[in-house]
């Protein structure tokens, strides 16, 4: 759809917060901050604003206005939404129709204000974060299917569609999933969903010991059981689910299955007989108990109270071990999701020291970290996500062709950018 | 070759033909470095046979740091380059320019690593789709995507063009299945892009490659994941008395909640074809047939085979018929795989569409080709991944008869358009290349194809990398050719096509 060129709004530019409720508004803030070269804070929900570098913006754009559902049609499993709309509204139409976002939003809110906030859409397709089932389902990038946007001149642009299939032209969709709002204000998304499974239950093998959970969660991935979920949370953690099928609070290793009713029963005895699991070693966590379970885990809710910085660690699963192992201080705590993949390490104390020594430890085992809370004292000067040289050069070319004047977040993810 | 327009033809670099040979092949190896028009011959075109055109040079490096230098040669001599994988694609994305030279990934044919621990796989870009699986089968794994080609398709070519295949609505296409990449950009810069760990930091670079067409770089080394292989796998074949009541049906088994490996449509016009050819043992009478084919755990199938069955009767089915055995189930198939070579048989030509659409505009669309077919008085034929919605009209005509190609032509135009028009996109797996390049301005307004230029143009500022395909180069809609069969002989007439 061609915009209108000749549109006029009564904004008041002399604000430093706007709040435009229709993308006609969107696009003349846009317009009026390209001209003028004022960089902009794009803002939704609040519940993921603290990731990112400290950054300097003289005006903010808040889409929390700009919210509702376009066009859901379930049985063509999609949903199209406009960017500002809330998570928990979205999930809350998904399931009268018994469907869901397979790839399980994380709630930040609880590790930020101690309280649920899932944030928006547009939040989650920019910070592309994913819940337990990424291994099996992939991520927010893997479920977005088309989107409209506003580059930094103020253009509407769009890619995609509502499809699954489709290729055509560059798949932009991908590009502006985990860039954190730096290229483009997305203002319609539309996003595949799925039908949730019958039932779920989840297989809890009581263990306090990191390399043997590693061994099961590895062993499961590779089994024909499919699991859609596998963690490792470690002595200290235990004691926080307390659940009627829990019958310990240690270590535990939890791994999710899904489907029909005889299959989930049928899979979760082959699985605990694959592992070599004794009867008193493990216990099996009904629908009910299984839903709790893996919201806490999505949701960072071991985290709730903690003081602590919190980071984001991604390695390949061999490698997961080592990493541990090199970074764990005493007074450090984690736990490990995406089946032995995704690790969340809380540092009491963070310097510039440490960090380089965490900095290094990934980028030898294949992986990478992202600083996701961290104290503000030290944030002004940390690095919040790694890159290196060559990506970063391409990095820069890429956000000059989204938005030349870097007006968006500028420096939210990296200086310069 | 046909009327369509490719960039202009720089007559320097033609005169500078011998320099650049000699020139790359102090590069590379100068045994592989092609020239002369007998050994050029074999890449005049890709899947795509309509359209041919030599290269002025073929070159055939066998490493990454080869890659890189001969890029950065051609950047510094703004010598255009056209990259080939395997050359199966058919949308003509490996088609070669005049004035380029054509990099001919062929010696990346390695397999790197297996990483059953990772559960990936580490492997050159030129290894076939269907090698990967081959590799990694006995300990039980295997890879996703298959498309129909997967025979012979090369890996870095399913990146390029990212590529789906039957069972792409439960497993996804290759963008869902890649862990990484490691590419050449065109001023020789050699970097990766993902690795063995999911997902990356900063921007996305790895989905933004992915299905760009080799526009963007040159791919020169492949992680892919896998995927332990389902325990049992079941298929049923059902028969409808209507169209509509075939498309009913697949919306309610999605509605249901069951997702399916596959699921396929056939129309009663190629349903009697395919059986007449393969002896698949369909009805015939049935004017719609659907194979719906599900895997998983013994007992997850057997709900699903119940559900599909129970929703079929549902929706009237005419027959229906469960595989009983793995190799029913691929007799079940068969005539389906069959359905191009079998429309070869019913005319001297055949031109297959590749649209996308909303599962549940399935049978207005028909019946929107069923107009058209009787419009232009060209027969035509219908298979449907009805799972995710990607239809492959198969139009009749006779390549002899000039008026019949043009006719054929504004048929395929005609129909990728309503597709678009119900809300669907004009490929869903073929890929845009120098098929569709004059139809993206149904899909796309000015500013989104500037908003792509510009992203070509900062990594490719000379845009000498597969310069001519994906973008219409007037901006004009014009409607140009489709997948051409001539007597029921593809370029590859050994490689299925469904």
């Amino acid at each position: 759809m061609e915009e209108k060129q000749n549109f006029q709004t009564s904004l008041d530019f002399n604000q430093n917060i706007f709040k435009p409720s229709t993308r006609e508004e969107i696009v003349e803030i846009v317009k009026n901050c390209y001209k003028k070269s004022i960089p902009l804070e794009i803002s939704g929900l609040q519940s993921k604003n603290k990731i990112g570098r400290n950054f300097q913006a003289e005006k903010t754009l808040d889409l929390s206005n700009y919210k509702g559902i376009i066009d859901y049609k379930p049985e063509e499993l999609y949903i199209k939404v406009k960017a500002g709309t809330p998570i928990s509204e979205i999930e809350e139409a998904l399931k009268k129709n018994n469907q869901q976002l397979a790839f399980e939003p994380n709630d930040f809110g609880y590790l930020f204000s101690g309280e649920s906030n899932s944030g928006s859409i547009g939040g989650v397709v920019a910070c592309n974060f994913a819940g337990s089932r990424r291994f099996k389902v992939g991520s927010v990038r893997d479920h977005l299917l088309g989107f409209q946007g506003v580059n930094g001149k103020g253009e509407t642009i769009k890619s995609g569609g509502t499809v699954v299939k489709n290729v055509t032209g560059y798949d932009l969709c991908k590009i502006l999933s985990g860039s954190f709002g730096t290229l483009t204000v997305l203002t319609e998304i539309s996003i595949k969903v799925l039908p949730k499974p019958e039932t779920s239950k989840t297989l809890i093998i009581k263990n306090p010991h990191v390399k043997k959970a590693l061994d099961y969660l590895g062993q499961s991935l590779s089994s024909s059981t499919d699991p859609s979920g596998g963690v490792f949370y470690p002595d200290y953690f235990g004691k926080n689910f307390i659940l009627n099928d829990l019958t310990h609070d240690g270590g535990l290793t939890g791994i999710r299955i899904e489907g029909p009713m005889n299959s989930v029963d049928q899979r979760i005895d082959r699985l605990s007989k694959e592992l070599d699991l004794i009867d008193n070693e493990f216990s099996v966590l009904d629908s009910v108990q299984t839903e709790i379970f893996w919201n806490k885990t999505k949701n960072l809710e071991v985290f709730k109270n903690s003081k602590s910085n919190l980071i984001r660690i991604v390695v390949p699963i061999s490698e997961t071990l080592q990493v541990i192992q090199k970074l764990k201080k005493d007074d450090l705590n984690y736990f490990i999701d995406w089946g032995g993949s995704l690790i969340w390490m809380a540092f009491d104390h963070l310097n510039s020291k440490i960090l380089a020594e965490i900095k290094e430890i990934t980028k030898n085992h294949q992986g990478y970290y992202t600083l996701i809370k961290i104290e503000d004292d030290f944030k002004a000067s940390a690095d919040i996500f790694t890159i290196d040289p060559i990506k970063y050069k391409i990095s820069e070319k890429i956000k000059k062709s989204f938005d030349p004047k870097r007006i968006f977040n500028p420096g939210k993810m990296y200086t310069g950018i | 070759m046909s009327s369509l327009q490719m960039p202009k033809v720089d007559s320097s670099v033609l005169s500078k033909k011998d320099k650049i040979v000699s020139d790359i092949g102090r590069i590379i190896n100068p045994k592989n470095v092609l020239s002369h028009p007998d050994e050029l011959r074999p890449f005049e075109t890709d899947g795509l046979t309509a359209y041919r055109q030599m290269p002025l040079v073929v070159v055939m490096p066998e490493t990454v740091e080869e890659v890189s230098n001969i890029l950065k040669y051609c950047n510094d001599n703004k010598v255009k380059v056209v990259p080939r994988g395997a050359g199966t694609g058919l949308s003509g994305g490996s088609l070669p320019l005049e004035d380029c030279v054509l990099m001919a990934m062929g010696k990346f044919n390695k397999i790197l690593e297996i990483d059953y621990e990772n559960r990936c796989v580490v492997t050159q870009p030129c290894v076939t789709n269907l090698a990967i699986t081959h590799a990694v089968q006995d300990k039980g794994f295997y890879y996703a995507p298959d498309p129909s080609s997967q025979i012979a398709c090369s890996i870095g070519g399913n990146v390029a063009e990212n590529s789906g295949g039957v069972h792409s609505l439960k497993y996804g296409a290759t963008t869902n299945n890649l862990l990484g990449i490691e590419v050449v950009l065109m001023d020789g810069t050699i970097t990766k892009f993902g690795g063995k760990a999911m997902d990356s930091e900063g921007y996305d670079f790895l989905g933004l490659m992915t299905g760009s067409e080799g526009l963007l770089g040159v791919i020169t080394e492949v992680t892919v994941k896998i995927l332990k292989s389902p325990e049992i796998v079941k298929a049923a074949l059902i028969g409808f008395p209507t169209i509509e009541d075939a498309g009913n049906c697949v919306a309610e088994i999605i509605a249901e909640g069951c997702i399916p490996a596959g699921m396929e449509i056939m129309d009663k016009a190629l349903t009697k074809a395919t059986n007449d050819y393969s002896k698949a043992g369909y009805p015939t009478d049935a004017e719609a047939m659907m194979i719906v084919e599900f895997d998983g755990t013994e007992h997850e199938v057997e709900a699903y085979i119940e559900k599909a069955k129970q929703i079929a009767e549902k929706n009237n089915s005419s027959s229906l018929k469960v595989s009983k055995s793995n190799e029913e189930r691929l007799k079940f198939w068969a005539g389906r795989k069959a359905a191009f070579p079998a429309c070869g048989v019913l005319a001297p030509d055949y031109m297959c569409m590749d649209g996308s659409i909303p599962r549940g505009k399935l049978a207005e669309v028909l019946r929107e080709i069923t107009r058209l077919s009787k419009k232009y008085d060209l027969p035509v034929a219908n298979a449907f991944h009805a799972g995710d919605g990607n239809l492959h009209p198969l139009i009749m005509f006779d390549a002899n008869d000039k008026n019949s190609l043009k006719k054929c032509e504004d048929f395929g135009a005609d129909i990728l358009k309503y597709c678009v028009k119900v809300g669907g996109a004009l490929t869903g797996e073929h890929g845009v290349g120098i098929e569709k390049r004059e139809l993206m301005c149904e899909a796309f307004n000015d500013k989104d194809i500037q908003q792509q230029l510009t992203i070509k143009v900062a990594l490719d500022p000379n845009s000498l990398l597969n310069p001519g395909k994906v973008y219409p180069i007037l901006r004009k809609c014009a409607e140009e050719g489709r997948v051409h069969v001539h007597g029921g002989k593809t370029k590859f007439p050994d490689i299925p096509r469904f």
